[in-house]
């Protein structure tokens, strides 16, 4: 016998609705925000930007040529806590993979990209709660918003929309990684470089000429200036708009990326 | 027209240039447990992830449920359970919330899935443990929240994968029964082991494979028949006797004996049963040989596992029916 004859066996099955899909991302967000409550490793991602906050404002800050470092390095340090918070998820998907927990996934009707969203809606509220903190600790030392509540919101908005895109990328290179540890010294690398060659610790123009241009126009430089902008109120139309597309198209390429690595790597 | 809720034609993988499965096929009918039987790498774990939609083979058909593996994926999901030797629980959460997660993701209603996990935790004792993370488990309270976990959805087919390997004998002995329970109230089963009295215990038919392809198939009673039958064993008080002892057995039963001077032992394939025990008995007698025990023996499912995948793995070597049933 070489096929299958007809099938006499009609078993009634839901099928998957948004709805249905839309709960299942919250049961993955459910999942690995209880998953990162009860992880004391992770909660250091959420003191590292604290401890930055502190350095940068007392201990380099009075060494930094700046008119007003504290206004200077501030939105910089809101805007490295959501990008330092999305690098758990290339730990966490890399933890999933090496558990065998992915094949449980996998063989539960869950909408198949469940794992990979419901990771980065975690990031995301995450991301939200380590902004709400570092903004209260932000003010604490003397940050001061100039604007009204709209810019100050849409700054908001592209903080966390630049984390996002984060936690996509970092989701690729968690899936790419062989285990957790080599997920996080990956992860680190981008951010170290993205954090330093831009003009969120100090002015791009001391930095040393030939780093200027990229310093100035990376994603994050170009999100910080962005974000400084519209707190501080003065115009910021155009770096916001570059600052989105930036967002915008690391989310789509990573979550592409993400999504095709992600097959190869659970039929494995 | 089939009843059967897993139905598998000519199943075939390659990862890379190493073959994991050859052409495999099978039925498994309602209210049944297929027990698919073989040594570490003869591919058990890559047919069940074909069949659980995890992995797709190279060639071949597959329908679980009547839903096909490929095709029809996403149904075939919701109406399996999966549960395996890795035992995929979440350590960081309690046994509570890993089933109510599993109950939301196969798409329970809330009030059904908390409904569902409080029964699941009290039919596999875990009550007590309900709220604690799962990283204070030992491993015999991982493998049942792991097969508790893959039941929450009430599943009509359910692939249990090694579910026994490391446990204790009372706890497995505790999950057979409740396996045995399940498949009672109508679930399908598919169970890979390599522990034969598992087989035994819960399989209704067996399917022994090597290297990807079914080298025997049937009950564990065909099994035994199958492959060789009874012997006639004489254990001697005098190891010196052993090699007259050899002679005696070669001449009543017309085959060759097998001696172990070690145990003491001599075998010879006892293909005339009763008959043989009383003209080999006779003869010992006459010649005055002490014995410390004499008798019929029928093959343990070790032994006919072992006799199986042995001659599997030397091919050429001539028919090992040849060998033993003679």
């Amino acid at each position: 016998m070489t096929s299958l004859p007809p099938s006499g066996l009609p078993i009634p099955v839901p099928r998957l609705t948004p709805f249905l899909a839309l709960r299942d991302f919250g049961g993955v967000a459910k999942r690995n925000l209880l998953r990162s409550v009860r992880t004391p490793q992770l909660l250091l991602y959420t003191l590292e930007p604290v401890m930055l906050l502190l350095i940068f404002r007392y201990i380099f800050g009075g060494a930094i040529k700046a008119p007003d470092y504290t206004e200077f390095v501030v939105p910089a340090i809101f805007l490295i806590t959501v990008v330092v918070g999305a690098m758990t998820s290339a730990i966490g998907i890399a933890e999933d993979l090496k558990s065998g927990m992915i094949d449980r996934f996998r063989s539960l009707p869950m909408a198949r990209s469940a794992v990979l969203t419901g990771r980065s809606l975690t990031d995301l509220v995450r991301n939200l709660i380590s902004l709400a903190v570092m903004v209260g600790l932000g003010v604490a030392v003397g940050f001061r918003f100039h604007s009204d509540a709209g810019p100050i919101l849409l700054g908001m908005l592209l903080i966390l929309a630049f984390g996002y895109s984060f936690s996509w990328m970092n989701t690729a290179i968690g899936i790419s990684a062989k285990d957790p540890e080599s997920a996080q010294n990956a992860a680190v690398g981008p951010v170290f470089i993205l954090m330093f060659a831009s003009n969120a610790i100090v002015p791009a123009s001391t930095l040393p000429g030939w780093l200027q241009p990229f310093a100035r126009n990376q994603p994050l430089s170009v999100t910080v200036s962005a974000v400084r902008a519209l707190f501080e109120g003065s115009a910021a139309a155009h770096d916001a708009w570059v600052s989105l597309a930036w967002s915008a198209g690391i989310t789509v390429v990573f979550f592409l990326t993400s999504y095709v690595l992600y097959q190869r790597a659970a039929a494995r | 027209m089939t009843d059967a809720m897993i139905e598998a034609r000519n199943i075939a993988k390659h990862f890379g240039k190493t073959r994991a499965l050859a052409g495999l096929s099978f039925d498994v009918a309602r209210g049944t447990v297929l027990g698919l039987l073989g040594p570490n790498g003869a591919g058990k774990t890559t047919m069940i992830r074909v069949l659980t939609t995890l992995l797709r083979a190279d060639a071949g058909q597959a329908r679980v449920a009547g839903f096909d593996v490929v095709a029809d994926g996403q149904r075939v999901r919701s109406v399996i359970g999966l549960a395996g030797q890795y035992a995929a629980v979440d350590e960081l959460l309690t046994g509570r919330e890993n089933l109510e997660l599993v109950g939301l993701w196969y798409h329970l209603p809330r009030r059904e899935y908390r409904r569902r996990a409080v029964e699941i935790l009290e039919l596999l004792s875990l009550t007590d443990a309900a709220d604690r993370r799962v990283m204070t488990y030992s491993g015999g309270m991982r493998r049942r929240l792991d097969i508790g976990a893959s039941l929450i959805g009430n599943p009509p087919v359910l692939f249990l994968d090694e579910p026994t390997t490391g446990l204790d004998p009372r706890t497995r002995n505790d999950l057979w029964r409740f396996v045995r329970d399940l498949v009672d109230d109508g679930t399908t089963v598919l169970l890979t082991t390599q522990y034969m009295d598992e087989a035994e215990h819960l399989a209704d038919r067996i399917v022994v494979i090597d290297k990807g392809i079914q080298i025997a198939g049937g009950t564990a009673d065909e099994l035994k028949t199958q492959t060789g039958g009874a012997t006639l064993e004489a254990r001697v008080a005098d190891p010196r006797d052993i090699e007259r002892v050899a002679a005696l057995l070669a001449s009543a039963a017309g085959a060759q004996p097998r001696s172990d001077a070690g145990a003491r032992l001599v075998s010879v394939p006892a293909g005339a049963g009763t008959g043989l025990l009383l003209d080999a008995g006779r003869r010992l007698q006459e010649a005055g040989i002490a014995l410390d025990d004499l008798g019929i023996r029928r093959p343990t499912l070790d032994e006919v596992f072992l006799s199986l995948t042995g001659a599997a793995s030397q091919e050429g070597a001539g028919s090992p029916e040849a060998e033993t049933a003679k």
